[in-house]
């Protein structure tokens, strides 16, 4: 491969590619994001280059193994492409048929399309998915039309012209200018405004600046950063490069999580593809600015995510955050100058350049510009990444595009911002979702991450999982965070263990402040938000979990017992088989009943008495006595 | 126990001994031998010439990394917010039962080692876990025997 010495080089080189390509030509594109992988794609791709060799055509048809197209929950997803056929949970089996069926005679094979649940209809094209119609993708869209692998599908989509644009038709301050009007605001939980952080990095001269991306995305249930990173790594790099150049860096680090293998080798293989090209080194393009980038990868530890703690981890120390009297952009990595975003923030730099900051501010809000990929999960229909317009609703966000609550429950709260977000009830659901919206109701945009909780979430149980989850990743340095987190938590477990007292709330109110107000970090700053939100939001549970010793959820194990019914049983031996600990007393034609001295509430009964019948409940209190044996006989006809 | 320090020296090498990449050094010697023994660590932090106590501080601070030895396997249990809604606590709870160990232990064998991790990024598949890079997901307590005897 030649590198690139000029823009005209970089120029006839897109013009090569893009003339190469006939976008008629039939191409099957298949999601090899991680979330695809696990469904099986890697054998559904092997089932389909095997099939087009079988059937000769090989050199007729493109197949293409692309990043993330988003939907995961209906993974393997295969699009055929110009039409834009969308096939879901497609196995190795389906590939014959496909292939013969709607490559070669055009028809649309009915029961691999998605069915809206609504409707019934089956729909044939992906922009017709209630999923897909209703987003606005600007920075995922990108995803499901390249090989993540082949930095030529990123040039096809005119990638690397921003920086080409950057580079020779633009100076330093107009590039600042220009994200300064975009409006773009970091979207890795704090929400700062990207072009003010550049700015200052940019005003402070020094021989040695760093640009950073924060690719720990350590908020469990959030997966966005992910699939940027691992579906386009040339967008995230475009725009690292690009912000090298406004601030004056010549040294870039990513810093991405070791649990994300996928995403360290995409990037890893894009870094030394854009170097061949001679879009990263020395004199990229000609133009004669130099930068080089380095991965790190992380060790699992959610703190080095705050940007002194990854700056800390990136000299080889423990990722510990340190006080940030001195911003990072004015002492960081080895006390120089560094400009961190997160993936996401990085991916829009080129868009914005692209497309131009007044466009881009067009779409958003007027605090909130452009669009933002929340992770959809948890209790819902359509789990997967989703990117709205800011300012978008939480229910077109939970409803239109997520489809509901899936076996007809009831929606009760989402959980935005990661364990220093919050619950938002289903009286604000009609809330628009953007930095400024969600702080003021006591939730945090955090990095997206969106978890829809139904009926049965116990809200007690919720605050508990977060806090738990912040004290084991509490660097315990210092005293408010490692001891107050210590204190919410131990509250917290004995009201889901059936010890809670009067006076728990205001006693955990009073640390939660304390906390709030003294910790060094952010995150022992937020970590108050899901237990704080949640007393607020849905108190009565809270008090039922005291006064009553009842859990309205049935989710804390120790205020609930799991009970067969006598009026329900058909005594089908299904539960008594797989109890994992043996304690379901019957046969075959006598009614079940629970050792409740033996019972783990595992749940497994739960679980596995059919839906028809319906025989295993929980119940709150005293356990109902067990028929006498004589009486535990199925009655016929009943 | 004998290791081949021949391995820590390459890996050593591979950074130009860059004491800034020793998180790194640590998981590429980890990818090694499944865990850090003591004699890696010595060598090392002999190689970098930096105190021994901070290659036990990254050991001790990072999750990632074991000092004590791994089985033939690494289950990996989510136990992220999308899993924790969806029953992941109850799965953790049943591979502790089958494999008889708590999360971040070993089997007596060797053949696996048990983990809780905070989130795989597999949110839609949820409750998820993996084994070795394996991932299995959409999960119900009575798949997991199933799946412990699918590994050698």
């Amino acid at each position: 491969m030649a590198q690139l010495k000029s823009l005209a080089d970089f120029e006839k080189l897109r013009d090569e590619i893009t003339g190469k390509r006939d976008p008629n030509k039939p191409c099957i594109t298949i999601c090899a994001g991680s979330g695809c992988i696990a469904s099986g794609s890697p054998k559904v791709a092997d089932a389909f280059i095997e099939e087009l060799k079988n059937q000769g055509l090989q050199d007729k048809i493109d197949l293409r193994q692309t990043g993330c197209h988003g939907f995961c929950e209906k993974g393997t997803l295969v699009v055929i492409h110009p039409e834009h056929i969308c096939y879901i949970q497609v196995q190795p089996e389906d590939i014959p048929e496909i292939i013969t069926e709607t490559i070669t005679n055009g028809n649309v094979i009915e029961r691999l399309l998605y069915v809206d649940p609504e409707t019934g209809e089956k729909i044939a094209h992906e922009q017709d998915i209630p999923f897909y119609k209703y987003q606005d993708r600007l920075i995922f869209g990108n995803n499901s039309k390249t090989d993540p692998k082949n930095i030529d599908d990123y040039i096809a989509l005119s990638g690397y012209s921003a920086l080409a644009k950057t580079l020779f038709k633009m100076n330093t301050e107009e590039v600042l200018l220009e994200i300064k009007k975009s409006g773009l605001r970091g979207r890795g939980g704090g929400g700062f405004p990207t072009g003010r952080k550049w700015e200052e990095a940019a005003r402070i001269s020094s021989d040695i600046k760093y640009v950073i991306v924060n690719a720990d995305e350590g908020d469990p249930g959030a997966y966005m950063d992910r699939s940027v990173l691992e579906g386009n790594p040339h967008s995230v790099l475009e725009g690292l490069i690009i912000g090298a150049y406004a601030v004056g860096a010549h040294e870039g680090f990513i810093y991405v999580r070791a649990e994300y293998p996928l995403a360290v080798e995409n990037v890893g293989i894009a870094i030394k593809q854009a170097e061949d090209y001679g879009l990263l080194g020395k004199d990229i393009l000609g133009s004669g600015f130099d930068f080089t980038i380095t991965v790190h990868r992380g060790a699992g530890a959610f703190i080095s995510g705050e940007s002194s703690a990854l700056m800390s981890a990136i000299e080889g120390q423990v990722g510990e955050p340190r006080p940030k009297h001195i911003h990072t952009v004015v002492k960081g990595v080895f006390d120089r100058p560094s400009v961190l975003n997160n993936v996401e923030t990085w991916a829009n730099v080129p868009i914005i350049i692209d497309k131009g900051a007044d466009l881009y501010a067009s779409v958003g809000t007027e605090g909130s510009t452009g669009t933002k990929i929340f992770s959809l999960v948890g209790k819902v229909n359509n789990t997967g990444l989703v990117e709205v317009p800011m300012g978008t609703s939480i229910r077109d966000i939970v409803f239109k595009i997520g489809g509901g609550i899936p076996g007809g429950k009831k929606f009760k709260a989402v959980q935005t911002g990661g364990p220093s977000g919050g619950c938002i009830p289903e009286a604000l659901i009609d809330s628009p979702v953007d930095f400024d919206e969600l702080t003021k109701l006591g939730a945090m945009m955090g990095s997206g991450g969106m978890i829809v909780l139904d009926e049965d979430t116990c809200m007690v149980d919720m605050a508990r999982y977060f806090i738990d989850f912040l004290k084991d990743e509490s660097c315990g340095k210092c005293t408010p965070c490692r001891e107050g987190i210590t204190q919410m938590l131990g509250i917290l477990n004995d009201l889901c263990e059936g010890r809670g007292e009067e006076g728990d709330l205001e006693l955990i109110e009073a640390i939660a402040e304390v906390t709030r107000a003294a910790s060094l970090c952010a995150l022992g700053q937020t970590a108050p938000n899901p237990v704080l939100t949640t007393i607020q939001y849905f108190r009565d549970e809270y008090e039922a979990h005291i006064r009553e010793r009842r859990c309205p959820a049935g989710v804390c194990k120790a205020l609930f017992s799991y009970y067969i019914d006598p009026e329900k049983c058909k005594a089908c031996m299904i539960c008594l088989r797989n109890c994992p600990v043996d304690a379901i007393i019957g046969e075959k034609g006598q009614i079940h009943v629970i050792d409740q001295a033996k019972c783990t509430k595992c749940g497994t009964c739960f679980d596995m008495c059919p839906d028809r019948f319906g025989a295993v409940t929980k119940v709150s209190g005293t356990v109902p006595t067990a028929l006498p044996l004589e009486e535990r006989v199925i009655q016929k006809g009943k | 126990m004998e290791i081949e320090l021949a391995k820590v020296d390459e890996v050593v090498d591979k950074y130009k001994g860059d004491e800034g990449m020793l998180i790194q050094i640590l998981q590429d010697v980890q990818g090694e031998f499944r865990w850090l023994p003591k004699e890696a660590l010595e060598r090392v932090c002999k190689k970098l010439s930096i105190p021994i106590s901070r290659a036990y501080r990254i050991a001790t601070f990072y999750t990632a990394f074991s000092l004590e030895p791994r089985g033939r396997h690494l289950v990996n249990v989510c136990l992220g917010t999308a899993c924790h809604v969806r029953g992941g606590s109850r799965i953790l709870e049943k591979l502790e039962q089958s494999l008889d160990i708590t999360a971040g232990h070993t089997t007596p064998d060797q053949k696996y080692s048990l983990e809780r991790v905070n989130c795989l990024g597999c949110c839609a598949l949820g409750p998820v876990i993996t084994v070795d890079e394996e991932a299995h997901g959409r999960l119900v307590v009575k798949d997991i025997d199933a799946i412990l005897d699918g590994y050698e």
